[in-house]
């Protein structure tokens, strides 16, 4: 897991129509927390906005700290939460896009 | 029999001290109260103004912010800005007479942070920095505690046993619950035995620290991204270390009665000598402060209503005390929304983590009476450790047992129980005695020669004044 101290960075998906922009992440936000929980490769490219200082947390040692204080966990549980309020919403978005072209048809 | 004392909407809350202990404690009492969703009152009185350069406006300390202690604030939301940290560190060197050792961690990161407490060294025109007391001040206000500018003289309770303070002739209160983070300071304490009811013993030595003004250059040729340790440089003195900050390099020595003397007897020394730029006037050192470094607290430091926290509570020996004040101010905010404030609330959960770290330190009493007793004395021990260190550096991050047990000893980044573990796992200890053995033989094992690394030197600042014509 990665957590930014300083600076910015671009997390965009890379594919064959070229790159795709995700987010602009700040000081304090985290990317790479899904790599804590399970096996699968990353999902998405990260590349520092200018000078960037980020920091790497050790899986072994926070998973440790978690078993010792579980509410370290919670920043974690929230950022994921409120990743999932807006893919719900982009769903929706992308559902009723959908129900007007398939009513144009 | 036990009754508990709860925290409530509407409850007020006292914090003497705004160090890491007092600014940790309101930071999480705060954010847990809003998860839980009860508005508590958070008040922190805090004497000093950081914004003055100098020992008046600093929580005198070495200035390390162990690497531990970096990912766990960053994965709490608590983050160190570049305007913070003054360096990132990603090596030690330990140094011992001729021998010289680097040591760096698997990860190829600047990932411990150099800090100055408050707002750094008291010289006349230079900088005022952002220091790591105010930022963690200005979090805890941030999540809604208020902060008091104001020394609090008198300490008191009223008939239904809430606390009163006084600061002056100005009186604050009633408060549900007072924690007590004012350090080490002898007046605070004396008032606040006076309100738990019995006295609070502390085990203490003092400590010299000083700021050697290098200028950035120099910090980055001598000093580089490294903190040096020093092993064994002189009777008396036990422990030395010199941490690279901006412009400056820190200075901190521990031993039997630190002062001038000590302090220019080590400046002299050949493994300082060897290391500073050869043209450094040590005279030219700014800001000298003697803080008490806590060795042991001996007593339940708390009461109904009251909990001590940070140095004037229970800490972590010798190394990270700053992650021991927010291991432990966590515990207490957790105790205190989730269990109460009652003597008997705080027994049961926040003095099992006090516990913790007081068992641990016994586990770091043992290597660090094995470092003054055998390892400083035997030099071909010694030698030997520091040879086996060396040999480590060729092999993956992974199996650099001795290494790591270093590294986690000077960084203050793991128990001490785990580091003792290390050192015992088979094959290491033979390894060192093999080491050591040879180390009768040959010669201790000399790092990078540091001649090239005057000549360097030299030869840049011929070039600098070549284009400087006077
Ligand atoms: C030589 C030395 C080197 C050290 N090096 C390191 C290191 O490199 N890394 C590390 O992690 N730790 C280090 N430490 C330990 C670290 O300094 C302490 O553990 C840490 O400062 C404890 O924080 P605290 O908040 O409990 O107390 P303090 O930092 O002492 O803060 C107490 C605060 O309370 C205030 N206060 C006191 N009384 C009152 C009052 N009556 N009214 C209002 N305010 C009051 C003071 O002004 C002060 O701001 C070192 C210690 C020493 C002595």
């Amino acid at each position: 897991m990665f957590i930014i101290q300083d600076g910015e960075v671009n997390v965009f998906l890379e594919s064959a129509n070229g790159d795709i922009p995700l987010v602009v992440l700040g000081p304090g936000d985290m990317f790479g927390e899904m790599s804590m929980f399970t096996k699968q490769p990353r999902t998405a490219t990260v590349t520092a906005k200018g000078n960037a200082r980020v920091l790497t947390v050790d899986k072994r040692g926070f998973l440790r700290r978690i078993h010792e204080d579980p509410s370290l966990a919670f920043r974690i549980l929230q950022k994921l939460s409120e990743r999932i309020t807006v893919l719900n919403e982009e769903m929706s978005r992308l559902q009723e896009t959908l129900a007007q072209y398939e009513k144009q048809d | 029999m036990h009754e508990s004392i709860h925290l409530d909407d509407g409850s007020r809350v006292a914090i003497v001290g705004g160090g890491p202990a007092g600014s940790f404690t309101a930071y999480f009492l705060r954010e847990i109260c809003d998860r839980v969703g009860i508005e508590v009152d958070v008040d922190i009185f805090e004497a000093k103004d950081f914004s003055k350069p100098g020992p008046a406006g600093c929580n005198h300390c070495g200035g390390i912010v162990s690497e531990s202690l970096v990912q766990m604030l960053a994965s709490e939301g608590i983050i160190l800005p570049d305007a913070v940290v003054q360096r990132g560190i990603q090596a030690y060197v330990l140094h011992s007479g001729p021998a010289t050792v680097k040591i760096t961690p698997p990860v190829n990161e600047k990932r411990i942070a150099a800090i100055y407490r408050g707002a750094g060294p008291l010289a006349p025109g230079g900088p005022v920095r952002q220091g790591l007391d105010p930022h963690l001040l200005r979090l805890a206000e941030r999540k809604g505690a208020q902060l008091i500018n104001r020394k609090v003289h008198v300490i008191d309770r009223d008939s239904s046993g809430k606390i009163l303070l006084q600061c002056g002739q100005d009186r604050f209160g009633p408060y549900d619950f007072l924690v007590g983070a004012g350090g080490l300071s002898e007046a605070t304490k004396a008032q606040f035995e006076k309100c738990l009811g019995h006295p609070v013993r502390h085990k203490t030595t003092r400590a010299l620290i000083y700021e050697l003004y290098l200028g950035e250059q120099a910090v980055d040729h001598f000093l580089d991204h490294s903190m040096h340790v020093f092993l064994q440089t002189f009777k008396g003195l036990e422990f030395a270390a010199i941490i690279p900050k901006g412009e400056y390099a820190t200075v901190c020595l521990v031993g039997d009665d630190p002062g001038k003397e000590m302090a220019d007897t080590f400046l002299a020394s050949q493994e300082v000598t060897r290391l500073l730029p050869p043209d450094l006037d040590i005279y030219k050192r700014v800001c000298a402060c003697k803080p008490l470094l806590n060795l042991k607290t001996l007593d339940k430091p708390y009461a109904d209503r009251v909990a001590l926290v940070g140095d004037s509570g229970v800490t972590r020996l010798y190394k990270d005390g700053i992650g021991a004040a927010y291991r432990l101010a966590k515990s207490l905010a957790v105790t205190a929304v989730f269990q109460g404030v009652s003597a008997h609330d705080f027994d049961n959960f926040y003095w099992k983590k006090c516990r913790q770290i007081q068992k641990d330190n016994g586990y770091g009493e043992i290597i660090f009476n094995l470092g003054e007793g055998v390892i400083k004395r035997v030099s071909p021990l010694r030698y030997g450790i520091l040879r086996t260190v060396k040999n480590e550096q060729q092999k993956p991050g992974r199996k650099r047992f001795m290494s790591m047990a270093m590294w986690d000893t000077f960084t203050g980044s793991a128990p001490y129980k785990d580091i003792i573990k290390r050192m015992l796992r088979p094959g290491v200890a033979s390894r060192v005695v093999f080491q050591s053995l040879v180390s009768l033989f040959a010669p201790p094992p000399r790092g990078e020669n540091n001649d090239s690394v005057r000549r360097a030197w030299q030869a840049l600042q011929g070039r600098r004044e070549d284009s400087h014509p006077r």
